[in-house]
């Protein structure tokens, strides 16, 4: 029985005089397994480190000390003209409606294009079962392309503007949320499905009845966190062209010394929009969440 | 010939559930299918309502094969073939009677249905099979918050909007309480008698089958083992038809609400509370 107990091969016995001498020994091992372990990876990420800074144009430690000049030119300067400030925000609205408009259009347009997606991509729901891994693999392109690269594509073929940018987050807002979307739909209780194919419902009907009800709060709050995520995009999109804030940011920035006002102006207005959405997200997805809860 | 069952198989991988069954009912009437877990009672009625596919056979209603059918006029068969499940299978969201007009689904268009658009007549006519079904009041209630034996019902009302030529019930009661069960049954009951609709339940307690049924069908491991009156089915014939030994007693799990008091019983109460 104790050497079965033991394993097979004849081992040391544990020593009854010192009761939990293996399991301190054990521990011991292990410290020193992972002390071997931490001391690899600080040499391997050294090393990196040293190689990344000897490819580098000026080298990172050098540079170090200059990293504070810009923001404090930027600011120094926009010190000066603060006066100027309020009407320079005021002048950026216009380019900032822009840019959340093209946020939420796209937003739209993406999140109607993922739900339909989503629920073809989905086992168990899927209209064409066949057709289910070729939809995944669409869903998985539109999201593994990233914005800025459709973006810069339509500039050349629709030349710049809003709908360039539109159209780039649109397409990487149905890959990402119709990966999402279907995970969701996935979980859902198919139940009420089966009931209503029972009594000769079409696909439509059965899932517009028997799945959106359970999954709409949980798409919407993953819609709401895009349209976050898109904002942020928006404006970015602006720098290569595709108009609304970013735009404008880019014009003035390039500009250099004598427009910083307006750089700070804009960061300022840009700043504020995000965490207004961002507090009225959260407030709504919250109550999504205790709304289903209840 | 109402209804004609031929051959009908259907594999599970290489497992049978229903195995080459055949069966005929000629008139409209109660039909009750008996056996233990796994015998192939549900799968039988999945490929009536064409929920699942046979493998084999041919089942003829009025004639005509339904096994056969596809897109739209499978659709439009599973409208005049009403399903009542065991978990009542309704929209738990959505409110009562909305889950009654489901059952017109297949007469709507998908648009309509996205807008909830439905005609007035229709509305009325479900809330008049709620207020037949003894559960009118709750008609505004999202269909979660009612009780088991009240879904239930609403699953009844469902079907019932159909108007459907068949009512298949594949466990209705097992979920159910026994008052609620007497409640469900006798209402599937009171629907074949007063409207003469063909009823076919499966049901999980020999008591019920012999009850309400005008005939009872014991299925075994996929296959037809008895096909009687409920007289016939003796608890000899039911030890055969779930297999069981001599130690089988049908009131040990008897749902019934007379069934429960026994001399025995009152008579072991009585020691203990003295």
């Amino acid at each position: 029985m104790v050497d079965i107990a033991f394993g097979p091969t004849p081992g040391k016995r544990p020593d009854p005089k010192a009761p939990g001498a293996a399991y301190l020994a054990m521990t011991r091992r292990k410290r020193l397994y992972g002390g071997l372990i931490l001391v690899v990876f600080l040499a391997m990420l050294a090393s990196g480190f040293h190689a990344a800074e000897t490819r580098n144009a000026g080298g990172f430690l050098s540079g170090l000390a200059q990293l504070d000049d810009f923001p404090r030119e930027v600011l120094a300067e926009a010190w000066t003209k603060r006066a100027n400030l309020p009407a320079l925000m005021w002048a950026a609205l216009p380019s900032l409606i822009e840019t959340v408009n093209i946020a939420a259009v796209s937003t739209l347009i993406g999140v109607l294009a993922a739900s339909l997606l989503s629920l073809l991509a989905t086992r168990g729901l899927a209209r064409w079962p066949l057709l289910t891994p070729v939809i995944r693999r669409l869903l998985d392109a539109m999201r593994a392309i990233p914005e800025v690269v459709i973006a810069l594509i339509l500039i050349y073929i629709l030349g710049g503007g809003p709908i360039p940018a539109m159209v780039a987050i649109a397409i990487h807002t149905t890959g990402a949320m119709g990966k999402l979307f279907s995970e969701v739909a996935e979980n859902a209780d198919l139940k009420p499905v089966e009931g209503l194919a029972s009594v000769g419902a079409t696909w439509g009907q059965r899932m517009w009845l028997g799945i959106l009800p359970q999954v709409a709060p949980n798409w919407f709050s993953y819609a709401l966190l895009r349209f976050e995520i898109n904002v942020r995009a928006s404006a970015i999109l602006g720098f290569v062209g595709a108009g609304g804030i970013g735009y404008d940011l880019k014009i003035a920035m390039q500009w250099g010394g004598g427009r910083y006002d307006s750089v700070v102006a804009i960061f300022l207005v840009l700043f504020a929009t995000i965490v207004l959405i961002d507090q009225l997200s959260d407030r709504l997805r919250h109550r999504l969440v205790k709304g289903a809860a209840q | 010939m109402l209804l004609q069952v031929r051959n009908v198989t259907r594999l599970f991988g290489t497992k049978a559930a229903v195995d080459n069954i055949s069966f005929d009912v000629a008139k409209s009437g109660f039909v009750g299918i008996i056996g233990r877990s796994g015998a192939g009672k549900s799968t039988f009625l999945r490929m009536m309502n064409r929920l699942t596919d046979a493998t084999g056979g041919e089942i003829a209603f009025e004639g005509r094969n339904i096994l056969t059918l596809q897109g739209a006029d499978k659709r439009a068969w599973q409208s005049q073939c009403a399903m009542i499940f065991q978990q009542f299978n309704l929209v738990p969201r959505m409110d009562v009677a909305s889950n009654v007009l489901h059952g017109i689904l297949n007469r709507r268009s998908t648009l309509s249905t996205m807008f909830s658009f439905w005609p007035d007549d229709d509305v009325l006519k479900a809330l008049a099979i709620l207020d037949r079904l003894g559960i009118a009041e709750q008609a505004t209630k999202r269909a979660e918050a009612l009780s088991g034996g009240q879904q239930q019902r609403v699953a009844i009302a469902r079907a019932l909007m159909q108007d459907p030529k068949v009512i298949l019930a594949d466990e209705p009661i097992a979920s159910l309480d026994p008052m609620n069960a007497q409640i469900v049954m006798d209402t599937l009951r009171r629907i074949h008698d007063e409207d003469r609709r063909l009823v076919i339940a499966n049901l999980h307690t020999l008591d019920t089958a012999r009850r309400y049924c005008d005939r009872v069908i014991g299925m075994r491991d996929g296959r037809i083992v008895f096909d009687g009156t409920p007289e016939q089915l003796t608890t000899g014939v039911a030890r055969d038809i779930y297999g069981a030994d001599a130690s089988f007693s049908e009131n040990a799990t008897s749902t019934s609400i007379e069934a429960l008091p026994s001399d025995a019983d009152a008579d072991y109460a009585r020691r203990m509370l003295a």
